[in-house]
């Protein structure tokens, strides 16, 4: 082989690695990508059925309920619209009714969620970016009365059921 | 004390601009008395931040809570040594240790530039010192750790929760070793660009801090990944995180740039790429404390968020990139290589090996960035989740593990491929059969998955010790032979073996681990395999800023007790928060995991079991690179000195390391 023919086995080799990876990269990409809704997208009918998205919203106070097992249902809102969400498994640590919390799951025809993941954060004032602002407030605190104050009056109901 | 600490600071921006200008001055003019300020200023600099990080210490030390950070970060309560390790548990103090290691390592490039000409010395150190001004100014201006707070509150709100674990007391300064310690690379990068050369000596001073950065940023991440096992109580190991991205890129980049390096010295090749690369590295590194502090993402790791601090980093991210590019642009044409790569050649499997490193980072890069630029652009909130990042990485690191193996038996500059295959004929029928017993024996399973996996762990394992035997069997006393082999030979052994212990653990652990979240109350049992849980319930404790429900659970193993497990569910009530204290019986072949969901109804609970085959080897992998990296970094050739003999061996390496 010559240089210049060596070269050109080694451009190409290059090009079709970047063309691979690219294609590869942007099918996984579009495969896995999961779009974020409020309950009030929800309701609006904005959000696809039967497909992976993640939902955000506060857990209203005293719609907890517990099934058989680990199964569990409660109800998402935001400060317009509500959403039944059920779930199998371990709430994390930080789910509390009253705070804001993201479920991945899927929408069914029924009208319901149901989530495989269920992720609280880990300040009781803080809230997932894109949550908050689903709220329409800019500060990252939420004040739809009838789920939590602001500053926290209620926090003894908030404590975790080790601290009762 | 604390007005010290910040007066310090202010010193220390001074000496920096100073570090940072005049050397530079000193070398257009070539005046030699400017270009030694680099050194006598790195090291002023240094100590000077230690002073300031000597004082913010000791305000948590004495639990001084009219300093805004310590009251928000420590409490009375709590132990000595968390409240020493506070001081890097949030966003203004990890800023300050971020500086000290920046300005320590600024410090031990000081002490072995004898070892360097003094342009070069001067060069490098102006580089960094003009890196730590941004961190200073940024310091100063958005984040100062000696802020007082007046009224001064009694009590402190106490450190995270989730930081109060002796993994988490080293991860952060192993992992920011790691991100600054490419700085160095960048500066050595810098050095060579601005005076045009770039030659063998140059990469053998390169190679050892290149090395050293990446041997802490694996420990770092390791660490992480290990921590969050622990913690978090999902039992994952990786998440695939913004946060943790941030930190994989540099890896990725930096391992590029250890091997093109390593081309860069013995072959005088890929000059301008090995370049470009300590740019990327560096870069990614600032990139990854852009993306944490700023608070654009959702993460653990994301701290309390203030839009002017995610502009700054931005800025002196597109600063420092601008100019480091512009001048790759117009200088980097200079660097001439010494010859050509042939593909077939250690340096040609080496350069595919950076190609799939990068391409790598750059599907992490793409994954972790896409869903903030939608969202910048206003076109919705979308996240990318680990199915993206499994798809794209997985399948990138096969060709890499393939290179692995060959390149052991394929020599520098030219090679026939058709001898290097036939001389691995052995090793290649080993690697199938073992192949395909493994999964069987261990797992019971022929899953192709798994045997792909077992093949490449194989492959890796034996491939990394070819080298090692080759060179023995060449010589006719094997003992010699085995003494003659110099350290970075063994080091680079170890990683890669270490490379192959890794992929074991990832194959075994991702295929076969069985999880069951379960409601048992005293005395019920739930089964994995052969394992059987019974769950006896929990009891209350009182720890020394916590309470607790400490639970237990028996395991057996048909019928044979195997471990007794305890893992705790913690409440903080300086922050209100829970904690869930995994339990672990662990052996390298399996972990048994036991985390405490929580209560429902009188006395069940929930549980979370996991069967995890394998499992530790992961970190093993992980820690058998860092030692890689350790010996390889000192290889006595890199000690080289300039002025040869006499001097006495100031290491700076072993000092880092």
């Amino acid at each position: 082989m010559t240089k210049r023919q060596s070269r050109m086995v080694w451009v190409g080799v290059l090009l079709g690695g970047v063309a691979l990876a690219a294609v590869l990269g942007f099918k996984a990409l579009r495969e896995n990508m999961m779009y974020f809704y409020t309950p009030t997208d929800l309701a609006a009918n904005d959000a696809p059925r039967n497909a992976r998205v993640r939902l955000g919203g506060l857990v209203e106070r005293g719609s907890l309920v517990r099934g058989e097992g680990l199964l569990v249902t409660f109800t998402l809102a935001d400060c317009a619209q509500k959403v039944s969400v059920r779930y199998e498994g371990i709430l994390p640590d930080l789910f509390r009714e009253g705070q804001g919390i993201v479920a991945t799951g899927a929408l069914g025809d029924d009208g319901a969620f149901t989530a495989d993941e269920v992720l609280a954060k880990h300040d009781e004032n803080y809230m997932p970016p894109e949550l908050a602002e689903g709220l329409k407030s800019a500060d990252g605190r939420h004040n739809c009365a009838p789920f939590k104050s602001v500053n926290g009056n209620l926090a003894s109901a908030d404590a975790p059921a080790l601290a009762r | 004390m604390a007005e010290i600490g910040h007066y310090a600071l202010i010193l220390a921006l001074a000496v920096a601009i100073a570090q940072g200008v005049l050397p530079v001055l000193g070398y257009w003019r070539g005046d030699q008395r400017l270009l030694g300020i680099g050194v006598s200023g790195a090291q002023t600099q240094f100590a000077l931040v230690v002073l300031a990080y000597a004082a913010l210490s000791l305000a948590f030390v004495d639990n001084d809570f009219s300093l805004t950070y310590v009251a928000s970060n420590s409490h009375s309560q709590l132990p000595l040594i968390y409240r020493l390790s506070a001081v890097w548990g949030a966003h203004e103090g990890s800023l300050l240790m971020w500086l000290l290691m920046l300005t320590g390592w600024g410090f031990a490039v000081s002490l072995s530039s004898r070892r360097l000409p003094p342009d070069i010395a001067a060069l490098v150190l102006a580089t960094m010192g003009a890196i730590s001004v941004g961190f200073l100014l940024f310091m100063l201006a958005t984040s100062n750790p000696f802020e007082r707070q007046f009224p001064v509150p009694a009590e402190g709100r106490d450190l995270n929760p989730l930081l109060q674990d002796p993994g988490l007391i080293i991860h952060p300064p192993m992992l920011y070793m790691g991100y600054v310690g490419f700085s160095v690379a960048f500066s050595f990068a810098m050095a060579a660009l601005i005076t045009g050369k770039l030659d063998l000596a140059w990469a053998r001073w390169t190679r050892p801090w290149t090395t050293t950065a990446w041997l802490f940023l694996t420990m770092g991440i390791t660490l992480g990944s290990w921590w969050a096992y622990n913690e978090l109580g999902w039992g994952g190991w990786w998440f695939w995180d913004p946060v943790e991205n941030a930190s994989f890129m540099p890896w990725l980049v930096g391992t590029a740039l250890i091997h093109s390096l390593a081309v860069t010295e013995k072959r005088g090749v890929l000059k301008s790429w090995t370049v470009l690369l300590a740019i990327l590295a560096f870069a990614l590194s600032l990139l990854g404390t852009f993306l944490v502090r700023s608070g654009v993402l959702v993460s653990v790791h994301a701290f309390a968020t203030d839009p002017a601090r995610g502009v700054f980093i931005l800025a002196f991210l597109t600063i420092v990139l601008g100019a480091a590019l512009l001048l790759y642009a117009w200088r980097a044409p200079r660097l001439v290589s010494d010859g050509a790569v042939q593909l077939v050649s250690r340096e040609g499997l080496l350069l595919l090996n950076n190609v799939f490193l990068v391409a790598a980072a750059a599907a992490v890069l793409i994954g972790t960035l896409y869903p903030l630029v939608i969202d910048a652009l206003g076109l919705g909130k979308i996240s990318v989740g680990p199915p993206y990042f499994n798809a794209i990485f997985l399948p990138l690191m096969v060709p890499l593990a393939v290179l692995v193996g060959l390149s052991a038996r394929i020599g520098w500059k030219r090679a026939k491929l058709g001898e290097a295959l036939w001389s691995l004929r052995w090793v290649a029928l080993t690697t199938l059969i073992a192949a395909v017993l493994l999964p069987y024996v261990l797992e019971r399973s022929f899953a192709w998955l798994a045997i792909a996996g077992t093949a490449l762990s194989v492959w890796l394992m034996i491939g990394a010790l070819l080298d090692v035997t080759h060179r023995v069997r060449s010589r006719r006393d094997r003992w010699q032979g085995l003494r003659s082999i110099p350290a970075a030979t063994w080091g680079m052994t170890l990683a890669h073996f270490g490379l192959g212990v890794w992929t074991l653990g990832v194959t075994y652990a991702g295929l076969f681990s069985v999880e069951k979240d379960v409601r048992l109350g005293p005395g019920q049992s739930a089964e994995i395999g052969a394992y059987t849980f019974t769950f006896q319930g929990t009891e209350h404790r009182e720890g020394a800023n916590y309470q607790s429900d400490l639970g237990t659970v028996f395991v057996e193993r048909s019928g044979q007790p195997i471990a007794t497990l305890n893992p705790e569910k913690r409440l903080y009530p300086s922050q209100r928060s829970v904690m869930t204290e995994s339990a672990v019986d662990h052996n390298p072949r399996r972990d048994l995991y036991v985390a405490l969901g929580e209560p429902i109804g009188d006395a069940d609970w929930a549980l979370r079991l996991y069967y995890k085959p394998f499992m530790r080897m992961v970190w093993f992998g992980g820690v058998l690179m860092f030692f890689g990296g350790i010996l390889a970094a000192s290889d006595r050739r890199y000690r080289l000195e300039r002025s040869a003999l006499n001097a006495p061996v100031t290491s700076a390496q072993t000092a880092a390391t």
